[in-house]
């Protein structure tokens, strides 16, 4: 490559290139969270603008936090239980809509719908749903499962936010299982059929290993947008009832902002920090030494 | 043979059908209970309605204040995802052309950085820009996903820059193109189809987004689409009408949006999951 003449033009086209980009992101995401780890030994209540340090006090308060640990737990739950879901529901809807069935691509489209609606109008039109259409159909048809809205019973309110999660993001994660299977080579899979393999011995011989980059692609998302849940909580159960269903980041947003607790509420972020960055990283290491070529 | 093939393809066909409607039926709800009035939507639910009134659309338009509010969500997601797919071309480009040991490790910097929950700097970023007051604008709001916006967008750029020949640039530098307008003429054009996947992805996030502008906006009128329906529905809880109305609102502009750009948007999501 042709290198530029002069320390001044390199460094002017320098700035003009690379420099809106890293001072946004400098500013926006670094510094913020060196700031934060700052934070995390102050007892900065959000109004005064003096604030002392504490040392390791907020991290102390975060271990007896009760309520934090039930949230924490509660989350690492619901993460688990969508992830799995999420993956075969979506699986399943990809292999369906890849066999050449007519209006495949109509069939997609009509899975992703819910990816263009956020996380808030998704919750509220389902908040309809449990506490009136459903309710409305228990009493008619009397189902009891129905009778009462499962919003106002904690487990059945923890259910509700994993049925909606799962109906959100499968037709998401649909479109990438998608993309993988139509790279699957074609040629190996009637090699297969015509030495004598059958449907489950390809399936999990062939498909499955080939598979293993969109598995990682779509767990590792799948894992970041648990983790990260807000709107759906918000706006579907408010947390409720009796904070039952509150998960880990709408916590961290109640000790700060309403508790003006910020201190703990930034150690409690960091520790969801650590704690994703360890799950999501170890995911992809393993999964990454699970692929084939073909 | 045939026959029984034929039936497996129509038990198919009808099951997939079934879990689609299972997938809309929540939309199609509210498109029948929009129209309904209040009493009509708690009695009966599922009934389609009596007659087709719009009081409760224009009843949520103006108590959303629905203009201002779609306006808003226009600028901020138009302006961000046009000034992310620029300034992160730029950088991907400059990264892939200067190969320094500090340009590598910014560039894995930004990578890494991909992996830190917006919970985890959501605090700081309030007290930080709430101090020196530049917080409650659009503007604000824009600058901030771009610094958010980056990482992804540099990434999955600097993959495509890295397959345009670096022959193609050097030719057009030969014959008196400065770098910016190599970068303009030549580079970015050729980067086009990699945009319209960056571009689908962050217009998903933005438009729908919401943490980020209930903490950087406060103003009612700097509000956009998902805080006011948000506001809405804290508000006006049992007027189920207008509710329904006003969702239907926020929903439509997409559905239009996505009825024309089907494709697209389907094979940009299929796109960005491939790095």
């Amino acid at each position: 490559m042709i290198t530029e003449k002069g320390l001044w033009n390199r460094l002017r086209l320098r700035l003009l290139f690379t420099g809106p980009t890293l001072f946004a992101f400098l500013a926006v995401m670094i510094v913020p969270f060196l700031y934060g780890i700052y934070l995390t030994f102050t007892n900065w209540d959000g109004i005064s603008t003096a604030s002392s340090l504490v040392g390791f006090q907020n991290y102390v308060s975060v271990f007896q936090d009760t309520v934090f640990w039930q949230s924490f737990l509660l989350t690492l739950k619901y993460v688990f239980i969508t992830v799995v879901l999420i993956n075969v529901v979506a699986f399943l809807l990809a292999y369906a809509l890849t066999s050449g069935l007519k209006g495949q691509s109509l069939f997609r489209a009509g899975f992703f719908i819910p990816n263009l609606v956020g996380g808030i109008v998704l919750g509220f039109v389902w908040q309809f749903i449990f506490s009136n259409v459903f309710v409305y159909l228990g009493k008619e048809m009397s189902i009891p499962l129905f009778s009462a809205s499962w919003l106002a019973d904690p487990d059945k309110a923890f259910w509700a936010m994993i049925i909606v999660t799962v109906w959100q993001y499968a037709g998401y994660m649909m479109v990438i299982y998608v993309a993988g299977l139509m790279n699957v080579p074609k040629d190996i899979l009637e090699a297969a059929s015509i030495d004598g393999a059958s449907l489950p011995t390809k399936m999990r011989k062939m498909v499955l290993p080939l598979m293993v980059p969109s598995f990682i692609v779509c767990i590792f998302l799948s894992l970041q947008r648990g983790f990260m849940v807000y709107d759906l909580n918000i706006s579907l159960t408010k947390g409720g009832p009796f904070k039952s269903t509150e998960m880990v980041s709408m916590h961290v947003y109640e000790k700060a902002f309403l508790s003006r607790d910020y201190g703990v509420g930034q150690a409690e972020a960091f520790v969801l920090f650590l704690l994703v960055a360890i799950i999501t990283i170890a995911q992809v290491y393993f999964s990454k030494k699970m692929e084939v070529e073909a | 043979m045939k026959n029984s093939s034929s039936t497996v393809a129509w038990t198919k066909f009808a099951v997939l059908f079934a879990c689609l409607l299972l997938f809309v039926f929540p939309f199609l709800l509210l498109l029948v209970n929009s129209f309904k009035e209040n009493k009509a939507i708690t009695s009966s639910p599922l009934s389609l309605p009596e007659s087709f009134s719009m009081t409760n659309y224009s009843d949520a338009f103006g108590k959303m204040d629905y203009v201002s509010a779609f306006t808003n969500s226009i600028i901020v997601t138009v302006l961000s995802v046009l000034l992310i797919s620029l300034l992160a071309a730029m950088t991907a480009h400059y990264f892939v052309r200067h190969q320094t040991k500090f340009n590598q490790y910014t560039f894995f910097l930004m990578v890494a950085a991909m992996i830190i929950p917006f919970q985890a700097i959501m605090i700081p970023l309030v007290k930080i820009y709430g101090s020196i007051g530049f917080l409650d604008s659009k503007w604000a709001l824009i600058y901030m996903y771009i610094g958010f916006g980056s990482p992804l967008a540099v990434f999955i750029y600097h993959g495509f820059v890295k397959s345009i020949p670096a022959e193609l640039e050097e030719a057009a530098l030969i014959d008196g193109c400065t770098r910016t307008q190599t970068f303009f003429r030549i580079v970015f054009p050729v980067l086009m189809p990699t945009t319209v996947t960056i571009a689908i992805l962050n217009v998903l996030w933005i438009w729908n987004d919401f943490l980020l502008p209930s903490l950087v906006l406060i103003a009612p009128d700097e509000r956009t689409l998902p805080l006011s329906t948000f506001y809405f529905f804290g508000t006006y809880t049992v007027d189920y009408g207008p509710l329904m109305a006003g969702l239907m609102l926020t929903i439509l502009p997409v559905l239009i949006v996505y009825l024309f750009a089907q494709k697209y948007i389907i094979q940009g999501v299929m796109q960005g999951s491939i790095k």
